[in-house]
């Protein structure tokens, strides 16, 4: 049995967490779904969305991840993402833009506009407003 | 023979030669860090991914994807060309230009061959060819690299191939050996040559040979499906980050080998300042005593 619960998260830039932790929730593309320690092996990809974990000293901590895949075994998660910040790295005001943007872009109704690509731009910003903001 | 005043002007604008290249040297080893770390940083994402990808890839058939399939007759080819922006780096550009033009005239003869050019470099020569340049990208090669700008270009691919506007798609580039060794390398990325290439490729990627069953959740087939356009990106993006690496590298020892000849040049220019100078005064002594002898007389 697993002693305890790795979490990592990559990104083509970087390792954005690396450490222990006490439990994972992640936006699965077919449903949030959260990990204990001693999880069945499971493969999954993601949707863009808030990823929340508990670390080994029982704080919540949450990031956001821009899609990608996760990998669940017994003792270890591991998060492929494009992109992954942390909470404190979310720029507030980017975000902020994006979604006037991604809004002003829905709004016009003419067929020059990608609604698949602005919803997911809207979807993008607004988890990351609400990551910032309502979770503090 | 120089005159001591044309061969001291020449050593003064050697001397200053030597400066630059040794300065270029410099700014290239440390662009050369920067790159290479982020080489590094790439490498758990890729090969976690890699791993991820060859466990599922051996439950799926070779018809699980669109982007597996290769094409009856193939009339239609990109190549994607990595260069870089700037030059004196040695032979790095000319490698990867002549490796290129080899392959299109050997391999993809009376083809349609478009390009897409990410560097300058690359960009100038297909100008002066008569092959379409599908897309360019100046100013990626040699900086910093954005993940973004390998996924829209791998994307915009894909999208081509499945419309059937394009057959086969390859990748030249820079593998980086070593720091003396950069290699001209050419890799279909798509049709995607085969899964077990794929898969057997990623096994010596990943650390032991141990890869769970696992629960997938969409089905394999779907994950698979959504994992084989990003293996796309990651092939591209690995392809820049080498490229870049490569490009600084070639740099690097360029500029040592023009430092070193700098340092041998001023050397002879010396040699020849001394003579010419020593010269002159065994020809001003011959006159005096040449005088002397003449008074005496």
């Amino acid at each position: 049995m697993a002693e305890k619960l790795m979490l990592e998260v990559v990104t083509p830039q970087k390792a954005v967490v690396s450490e222990e932790v006490q439990s994972v929730v992640a936006p699965g593309s077919e449903g949030e779904f959260g990990v204990l320690k001693n999880h069945t092996t499971f493969l999954t990809s993601l949707n863009a969305g808030a990823l929340k974990y508990i670390d080994s000293k029982g704080a919540t901590r949450y990031l956001f991840v821009n899609g990608g895949f996760a990998e669940v075994l017994p003792d270890k998660v591991t998060i492929l993402a494009e992109s992954a910040e942390r909470r404190r790295d979310i720029d507030l005001d980017r975000a902020e833009k994006a979604k006037q943007r991604a809004e002003k872009r829905l709004a016009d109704k003419s067929a020059k506009v990608d609604i698949i690509r602005a919803e997911a731009a809207l979807r993008r910003a607004i988890y990351r407003i609400n990551i910032k903001k309502s979770l503090k | 023979m120089a005159t001591l005043k044309e061969v001291k002007l020449k050593i003064v604008s050697v001397k200053k030669t030597k400066q630059i290249t040794s300065a270029m040297k410099m700014v290239a080893t440390s662009r050369l860090r920067g790159a290479q770390n982020a080489m590094e940083a790439f490498k758990p994402y890729a090969g976690k991914f890699a791993e991820v990808l060859g466990s599922i890839a051996g439950k799926s058939g070779e018809d699980a994807s669109p982007l597996l399939i290769p094409r009856d007759s193939v009339q239609k080819v990109v190549v994607i060309l990595c260069t870089s922006d700037r030059g004196l780096c040695g032979g790095f550009n000319t490698n990867l230009i002549t490796k290129a033009e080899k392959f299109i005239k050997s391999e993809l003869e009376e083809k349609d061959v478009s390009l897409v050019c990410f560097g300058k470099k690359g960009r100038d020569w297909a100008k002066k060819y008569p092959h379409r340049i599908e897309d360019q990208h100046i100013g990626v090669v040699g900086g910093t690299i954005e993940f973004a700008v390998a996924s829209s270009s791998g994307q915009k691919m894909i999208n081509s191939f499945l419309d059937g506007a394009v057959d086969e798609v390859y990748l030249i580039y820079s593998e980086f050996v070593s720091m003396a060794r950069q290699e001209a390398t050419i890799k279909k990325i798509l049709p995607i040559p085969s899964l077990e290439a794929v898969a057997g490729e990623k096994e010596s990627a990943a650390d032991a040979g141990f890869l769970p069953e696992h629960i997938c959740e969409p089905s394999s087939d779907a994950l698979l499906g959504e994992m084989l356009p990003k293996n796309i990106f990651i092939q591209i993006y690995d392809a820049l980050l080498k490229t870049s690496t490569s490009e600084h590298a070639a740099r690097m020892r360029a500029m040592e080998n023009a430092t070193k000849a700098c340092e041998d040049m001023v050397d002879e220019l010396q040699t020849i300042f001394n003579k010419t100078r020593q010269a002159g005064i065994t020809a001003d002594l011959m006159d005096i005593v040449g005088g002397a002898e003449a008074l005496k007389g």
